[in-house]
């Protein structure tokens, strides 16, 4: 009786409640919003804005370094995009990284994931961000890259060689893409900054050591190897050498099981992860 | 002009502690440097760092034994095997030691309890370098159990063909990498960083030195001044001769002394917040 | 006992401690008062070591803090609570903190009941801690060693009120004991409590110090009516010196029954008469820090409080 009583009471107090501030519910956060936000934040603190000034910073040096050091017959386009490609291959895995992971070291995950609590958006946002970060990167350093042939064909006083092959370009900048997905891949996995940079240059630079000498001993690993391995693959990429559709089939074995499947499992968790 | 406030105070008149207590005793180093130990291993990640040191010793001692041909086995397949995970964690662990006191804020407490910042980071080099020489001890150990696993199966006599000075120079090797990491940990003060500057030093910057080299023969000709890593590799398999050695010397006096001195600079001088 | 002197302290061309001298005395819990970002933490950090004065020079029982032989035995600090290694159980902290000390283990488990964390929370690890606990963890590392100073900033955020009641009984025993306490807040209410005497700063600068009587005795009387302006120029008009605050509440320099009188004789009736005790130092800290404050008080005009 006091129940319904009171339910009664309760429904009339709510409806009276409700219709005297008639607020409207805001429209959901599109995904557009997301990304913007998401891209922000990795050019906002110092650290980040540092980061992304290295790129351009380090193209320059690397530019430089080349038309200082390389002996006149090698100011080619390929030297200064091979140059530039060194400081880039640690760089944006490591903006890859820290996107992800900035969210837990500085707990700032707290106030993403309650002002937008689909973390699955938020995480997809930045993958977004990423990719984009990391083809404007690419289109600086090969600019950049540009510059320093024009520069140094000009002091050397010979015509400037082009030999990279524009149908090289994308794959170069799909080798950098995967890069950075690995190390995407190692934050939302690991969600600690200094794991994750761990674990990205053990297996970008210890592994790939290992599994070549893998195959020297085991005959039957070394047909594998290219399957597993995707330094390989990445290599390839960056020589502009996937052709084949076998070579494309490896790059997609190796991406399979170093992101899609650990990714997939990473998002998993940190969907069902405590953010504290 | 009376005040109505209660003097509820008033009756507290004579303290009964003065400030005449006798001054303690100073913290000796021995104390300082028994706290930093145990700070290395009671965090969870700090003991699996350190649990790791042995597990990978082990996982690259059986991959060995299981992937490797087993009659070339011997104790300097084993000690390489047993090398590589080491020459990650190690540094690490270096410079882990240093940059966790600013990533987790402690250094709030460790220097208000002990205001010598000397004291405190001296202890903790101390004791990287001992963990450093412990680990290659045990790492080794278990590649010694590996080689003679490995003999015992194939039914041959085990190779022991590491001698006693070479040893002395693998250690040398990891401990040179742990000061690295330590002095590139005082530089930055953040974990991240600090990894990053060890691989690219470590990793990333013999590929760039190769490629200068292949450009420039003066470089190619004068490199071991310079680059670290030139002659710190020779210590993990071959004999220095005088002039390496004095090398080795130079590099590091560059690459760790350095750093080192200008890291610990900053920090004396830092604000802790 | 603490002594600070001509303490200085700028970033590039902004003065975050300027030029502050004051005394905590032994027997008494000194307040430090001031509101967010007017240099109390700044000047803490200064006066344990953390972070190097500009000029000016601090001593903790005598001495430069570097050049006490073991601090913690003699100084108890609590800068900022959430400022440990989240992966250590509280137990380990304070285990670290008493082997530096070089104080036997027994301590530990003494003091984890002294701040009531039970052997279960102990043995957690501190990010699983709420702040609350976090402070009562905080306070043990500072009382550990059985100090004779306790340096502490904001040491009542995040407790409970039964927390803070233990807190305020901790250190009133603490004083009662003869040690020093300083402990910084920007509650008027938890200083005014518990401080017998008060420092308060502003913009980096001191801008009153003080016993708390000392500083409440200027306040005089509260009175109110319901028209406050009316009655503050009735008073005026008597020889009392007064001025209107708000919601009809006027501050009379003047003793209870006087003013009651003059309210009286003006036919004024009064709805509220009271000693000025709270209002008062409320009064004071509104108006001595009115430049620094970042919210814009509505509730005080600045030219009454300039009077």
């Amino acid at each position: 009786m006091t129940t319904t009583e009171l339910d009664v009471r309760t429904g009339v107090g709510a409806a009276q409640a409700s219709s005297v501030p008639t607020r409207a519910v805001p429209a959901p956060i599109p995904f557009r919003r997301v990304l913007n936000v998401e891209l922000r934040k990795m050019f906002d603190t110092r650290s980040g804005f540092w980061l992304m000034v290295s790129i351009a910073a380090l193209s320059v040096i690397a530019t430089a370094a080349v038309i200082v050091f390389a002996p006149d017959r090698e100011i080619t386009y390929e030297s200064f995009a091979t140059a530039i490609g060194f400081p880039m291959s640690v760089i944006l895995p490591m903006i890859a990284i820290l996107g992800v992971t900035s969210e837990w070291s500085q707990r700032s995950g707290l106030t993403t994931f309650t002002l937008v609590p689909s973390r699955g958006r938020v995480i997809g946002a930045k993958a977004t961000a990423t990719f984009l970060i990391g083809l404007a990167s690419m289109a600086v350093a090969f600019a950049v890259g540009a510059l320093g042939n024009v520069i140094g064909s000009a002091l050397t006083g010979v015509d400037p060689v082009w030999n990279i092959a524009l149908s090289a370009v994308p794959q170069i900048v799909l080798g950098n893409l995967v890069g950075m997905a690995i190390g995407f891949t190692l934050g939302v996995v690991l969600r600690s900054s200094a794991a994750a940079i761990v674990g990205y240059f053990v297996v970008s630079l210890v592994m790939p050591g290992i599994l070549v000498l893998l195959a020297e001993v085991r005959d039957w690993f070394a047909d594998l190897q290219p399957w597993v391995d995707w330094n390989t693959s990445q290599v390839n990429l960056f020589d502009g050498a996937t052709d084949t559709a076998k070579e494309w089939a490896m790059l997609g074995s190796t991406s399979a099981i170093w992101i899609v499947v650990p990714l997939v499992i990473g998002v998993f968790f940190l969907r069902r992860s405590e953010v504290k | 002009m009376t005040t109505t406030t209660l003097t509820r105070d008033a009756t507290h008149v004579a303290p009964s502690r003065t400030d005449v207590r006798p001054a303690p005793a100073r913290i000796p180093f021995r104390r300082v440097l028994n706290v930093e130990l145990r700070k290395m291993f009671d965090t969870r990640s700090g003991f699996w760092l350190m649990a790791s040191i042995v597990i990978a010793s082990v996982i690259a001692t059986v991959l060995t034994i299981v992937l490797g041909d087993r009659e070339d086995l011997t104790f300097d397949s084993f000690a390489g095997a047993v090398g590589s995970p080491m020459s990650v964690v190690l540094p690490i662990i270096g410079v882990l030691a240093v940059t966790s006191e600013w990533s987790q804020r402690t250094a709030l407490t460790t220097f208000t309890l002990v205001p010598h910042r000397r004291t405190v980071l001296g202890a903790k080099l101390l004791n990287t370098l001992v963990i450093g020489a412990v680990s290659m001890l045990v790492a080794l150990g278990v590649g010694a159990v590996g080689n003679l696993v490995s003999s015992a199966i194939t039914g041959t006599d085990p190779v022991w063909d590491i001698a006693s000075s070479t040893f002395a120079q693998i250690v040398l090797a990891n401990e040179l990498g742990m000061l690295l990491g330590f002095a590139l940990g005082l530089l930055f003060r953040n974990s991240p960083a600090a990894i990053v500057g060890y691989f690219v030093v470590n990793l990333v910057l013999p590929g760039l030195s190769g490629a200068l080299g292949a450009a420039q023969e003066w470089w190619a000709d004068n490199a071991g001044w310079f680059d670290l890593n030139q002659t710190r590799f020779l210590l993990f398999d071959s004999n220095l001769t005088g002039q390496e050695w004095t090398q080795l010397g130079f590099t590091s006096l560059l690459w760790i002394i350095l750093p080192l001195a200008i890291g610990l600079r900053l920090v004396l001088r830092s604000e802790v917040k | 006992m603490i002594t600070v002197e001509s303490l200085s302290k700028s970033y590039g061309g902004f003065k975050a401690v300027d030029d502050v001298s004051f005394t905590a005395r032994p027997g008494r819990v000194t307040g430090f008062l001031g509101p967010n970002g007017a240099g109390k933490s700044t000047t803490m950090r200064v006066m344990v070591g953390l972070t190097a004065p500009g000029s000016g020079d601090v001593h903790v029982l005598g001495r430069r803090f570097k050049d006490l032989p073991d601090p913690g035995r003699e100084v108890g600090v609590l800068l900022d609570a959430s400022a440990q290694h989240a992966g250590r159980t509280g137990r380990e902290i304070l285990t670290i903190a008493a082997l530096t000390m070089g104080l036997p283990r027994t301590r530990v488990d003494e003091m984890l009941e002294r701040v009531s964390l039970t052997p279960d929370e102990a043995s957690r690890r501190v990010r699983n801690y709420s702040l609350g606990m976090r402070q009562r963890l905080g306070i043990g590392t500072a009382l550990l060693g059985n100090p004779q100073v306790l340096i502490l900033d904001e040491p009542a955020n995040g407790l409970d009120p039964a927390g803070i009641r233990w807190m305020r009984d901790l250190l009133r025993g603490f004083a009662d004991d003869g040690g020093t306490v300083l402990l910084s807040s920007h509650l008027l209410h938890e200083i005014e409590v518990i401080a017998d005497d008060i420092v308060v700063i502003g913009n980096g600068r001191i801008v009153a110090q003080g016993t708390k009587d000392e500083l409440l005795a200027g306040a005089g009387t509260l009175v109110r009516s319901t028209d406050g302006v009316a009655l503050a120029t009735a008073l005026n008009a008597a020889g009392i010196t007064a001025r209107p605050t708000s919601g009809g509440a006027v501050l009379a320099e003047a003793e209870l029954a006087r003013v009651g009188q003059a309210a009286f004789a003006a036919g004024i009736p009064v709805t509220e008469l009271r000693a000025a005790e709270g209002a008062g130092l409320e009064e004071m800290f509104l108006s001595l820090t009115a430049d620094s404050q970042r919210e814009v008080t509505s509730h005080t005009d600045p030219e009454g409080a300039a009077a």
